[in-house]
């Protein structure tokens, strides 16, 4: 654990020797060095998670080689920093990483005191409670006097903390670095409940020894819009993010998918002709190609398709689409035209 | 004289001037007000440019944060601690006394372990001193932080759930949530027990220095140790007893969830404990054996000669002139050993690097400030703990006569 700390110093080094505007102009940057630098969570199945080869995969992951594909047109042109919770924005601050897409929660004093900017939410979650089956507990509210393990430096620590207050609830807090730890404790019988994000628990389930044996109760206790966090100051790499996503997010609206990416330029649908640059040239107003959202789109899929194959019902997670299907059909995936 | 007289700089009358540049003393000046003025100088920019880069990034910074509400719970705390009003001030005090549970009750185990296992490794009884060996070879040489995993994923493993734990009646319960022990809770006029317990250590003292004295002066022997302990354990008895035994206790009972009442030792504070002493305790006995192995062979045989028995050669003339040398590398090991403590983020331990440069780092993102504040408390601790073992090396040092 001496890394993180570590990483902690660092960051505050860098703070004190770095040259000052180091901020600006990351896509300069990012051009000069021919990658994107993605901080990634340290391995959460379906978001950001390594295989046995090293090659990462995911949500979250998606999101940082779309990025990377519609500045070079190649997804691969990205490498992935393992961030723990608490090293997250630091690495950020530091220009350790030029982008941070690590299931992060978007609050308001993460977004106007860290110096840092959300682009967007690529995943609605909301936190929730894991127990075995066997403790016979069918709502939160009967928790009280629980032990509870989490990860330490997380809204997570602090949602179960307004909780268990409002409800005048008791409670015990074991709250370990690494979610490797986390899972481990829970699984060892160090805690009753594991809580973390809804889809989180899900994904963690999966490392438990007997899966079956443990349940998610039916509160969600909190919002957490998920999204891609940046630099604050660089209002162009802020946009290129911000874009990206909304146009995963268009194509899917529009019916554009991986496949079918190429023969769509030529669609009748002036729309989908602005989105993917056969009709003027929205890429030049953030520094990139006019066919950046088609390269994006090419690498990755639209964003129903990096559901499906990273959390969906067909993958081990089995998470439905729910709140984070499309307007058009119910949810709450909204993105603003490109006009 | 004469060679001072000879030196071709000196400062002597006749010494041949030299050009500034070549006089080494000037040099010297020179050299080390270069050096101040750099470090001066690299102090000052970084601090401006880090003022100068927060503001860039629009990063907030100061104090401020210490009073404000920090709004999670701790699951160990020595001093009162709620998560609805305790401020990030209260989080550091917490964490800082936890840093400093787990370091003091280590240290002392570490010494105690090591004292043992390292006159043991010296013991002429041939199983006594390899297990001695066994046991410092292979603490000392694995990496304490998985030493940390083993015991507190072993001891989570190996007890059992709380409503399958152990019951030991009014001694407290065992399970994998802790150990629950039974709490003193102190009733009326308990105050003249520890009266009672402060003056019979001030008797213990003085019988202690009474008997010292006579000592000297007749040669005869007085059994001030037993007459202080005993002083010590039947005086603050006899008028606890005398007062109306003004004591109960607050027995554990097992809740819903874990038991509730009594006092708690949380199982990331055991395994912590134990990790930490029993690994610094395999570097404590090398430098016991050592320090009892330098002292010259001649000490006990003149000791023999003059009829002292093992016991008080070891005692009176062996240990007192070993100090001497186990000190000042005993004192690193006490300050390895706290600051090994910060390891303990990886078991969810809630001490100083935890909480405060963790959980609370990352709600405010004061890195600079909190990372600071953290490395100068660290700082701080190891500077008084070699500060009072340096007070007691001058203690036990050789007194030449």
């Amino acid at each position: 654990m001496k890394k993180i700390m570590l990483t902690g110093a660092l960051g505050a080094a860098a703070l004190v020797f770095t040259g000052a505007a180091a901020s600006a102009a990351t896509l300069d940057d990012v051009k000069a060095k021919g990658f994107v630098q993605c901080g990634v969570s340290q391995g959460l199945p379906g978001f950001s998670n390594p295989d046995a080869d090293g090659n990462w995969s995911g949500l979250d992951v998606d999101l940082c080689r779309a990025v990377a594909a519609a500045i070079f047109g190649d997804g691969e042109a990205v490498k992935f920093t393992p961030l723990s919770a608490k090293e997250r924005f630091t690495a950020l601050q530091s220009g350790e990483v030029d982008l941070l897409s690590r299931n992060t929660t978007w609050t308001m004093s993460r977004d106007t005191q860290l110096g840092l900017n959300f682009a967007g939410v690529n995943y609605y979650d909301g936190q929730g409670f894991m127990i075995r089956t066997s403790m016979d507990i069918n709502s939160a509210l009967e928790l009280s006097g629980a032990s509870i393990c989490t990860n330490t430096g997380t809204t997570t620590e602090l949602n179960v903390a307004d909780y268990f207050r409002a409800n005048n609830m008791d409670y015990e807090l074991v709250a370990f670095e690494k979610a490797d730890e986390v899972v481990a404790a829970y699984d060892a019988g160090r805690c009753d409940v594991y809580t973390t994000d809804a889809s989180g628990l899900y994904a963690q389930r999966l490392k438990l020894t007997n899966p079956g044996e443990h349940k998610v109760l039916p509160e969600i206790i909190s919002k957490e819009p998920l999204g891609p966090v940046v630099r604050q100051g660089d209002d162009q790499w802020f946009n290129i993010i911000k874009w990206v996503h909304i146009a995963t997010i268009n194509a899917e609206e529009h019916g554009v998918t991986m496949a079918n990416v190429e023969e769509m330029k030529s669609s009748d649908n002036p729309e989908v002709k602005r989105m993917l640059g056969s009709e003027g040239n929205f890429g030049e107003s953030i520094g990139l190609d006019a066919d950046w959202a088609a390269k994006a789109i090419a690498a990755v899929g639209n964003y129903g398709e990096i559901f499906d194959r990273n959390v969906g019902p067909d993958t081990p997670l089995g998470i439905s689409r729910g709140v984070n299907a499309l307007w058009t059909k119910g949810g709450l995936m909204y993105g603003p035209p490109i006009r | 004289m004469a060679v001072t007289d000879v030196t071709p700089n000196g400062s002597g009358d006749g010494a041949p001037k030299v050009a500034l540049l070549n006089n080494p003393e000037v040099r010297g000046w020179v050299f080390q007000i270069i050096l101040a003025v750099l470090i001066v100088y690299l102090a000052f920019e970084g601090w401006t440019n880090m003022n100068a880069n927060l503001r860039a990034a629009g990063i907030a910074s100061g104090w401020g944060f210490l009073g404000t509400n920090a709004g999670f719970a701790i699951s160990q705390s020595l001093i009162e601690y709620s998560q609805a009003s305790s401020t990030y001030g209260r989080v550091y005090i917490v964490g800082l006394l936890n840093t400093l549970a787990v370091a003091f009750v280590g240290i002392i185990l570490a010494t105690i372990i090591g004292f043992i296992v390292g006159v043991a490794r010296l013991s002429k009884n041939w199983m006594v001193s390899r297990l001695a060996t066994v046991y410092v070879e292979s603490l000392r040489n694995i990496p304490l932080l998985l030493q940390i995993f083993i015991w507190y994923f072993g001891v989570l493993r190996l007890l059992p759930q709380p409503r399958e734990g152990f019951d030991f009646g009014p001694l407290g319960l065992l399970n994998n949530r802790g150990f629950f022990a039974p709490k003193p809770v102190w009733g009326e006029g308990a105050e003249f027990t520890l009266y009672a317990f402060i003056i019979a250590c001030v008797i213990a003292w003085g019988v202690g220095r009474w008997a010292r004295a006579r000592q000297m002066a007749t040669g005869q022997i007085f059994p001030s140790f037993l007459v202080g302990l005993g002083t010590i354990i039947f005086l603050p008895l006899i008028v606890f007893f005398v007062s109306g035994a003004p004591l109960s206790w607050d027995i554990p009972k097992m809740g819903g969830f874990r038991p509730s009442g009594g006092m708690t030792l949380i199982p990331e504070y055991i395994a912590m404990l134990i990790a930490l002493s029993t690994y610094t305790a395999s570097f404590i006995a090398e430098i016991v054996r050592a320090g009892i192995l330098a002292v010259n062979r001649g000490q006990t045989e003149a000791a023999n000669a003059l009829g002292l028995r093992n016991g008080p050669t070891l005692r009176l003339v062996i240990i007192p002139q070993a100090l001497r040398i186990i000190i000042p590398p005993l004192t690193s090991q006490y300050l390895n050993l706290t600051k090994n403590s910060s390891l303990a983020v990886a078991i969810a331990y809630p001490e100083l690097t935890s909480v405060f440069a963790g959980t609370a780092l990352n709600q405010t993102g004061q890195a600079v400030e909190i990372i600071s504040l953290t490395m100068l408390t660290y700082l701080t601790i190891s500077l008084v703990t070699s500060l009072f073992m340096n007070w007691y090396n001058n203690r036990v040092a050789l007194v030449e006569r």
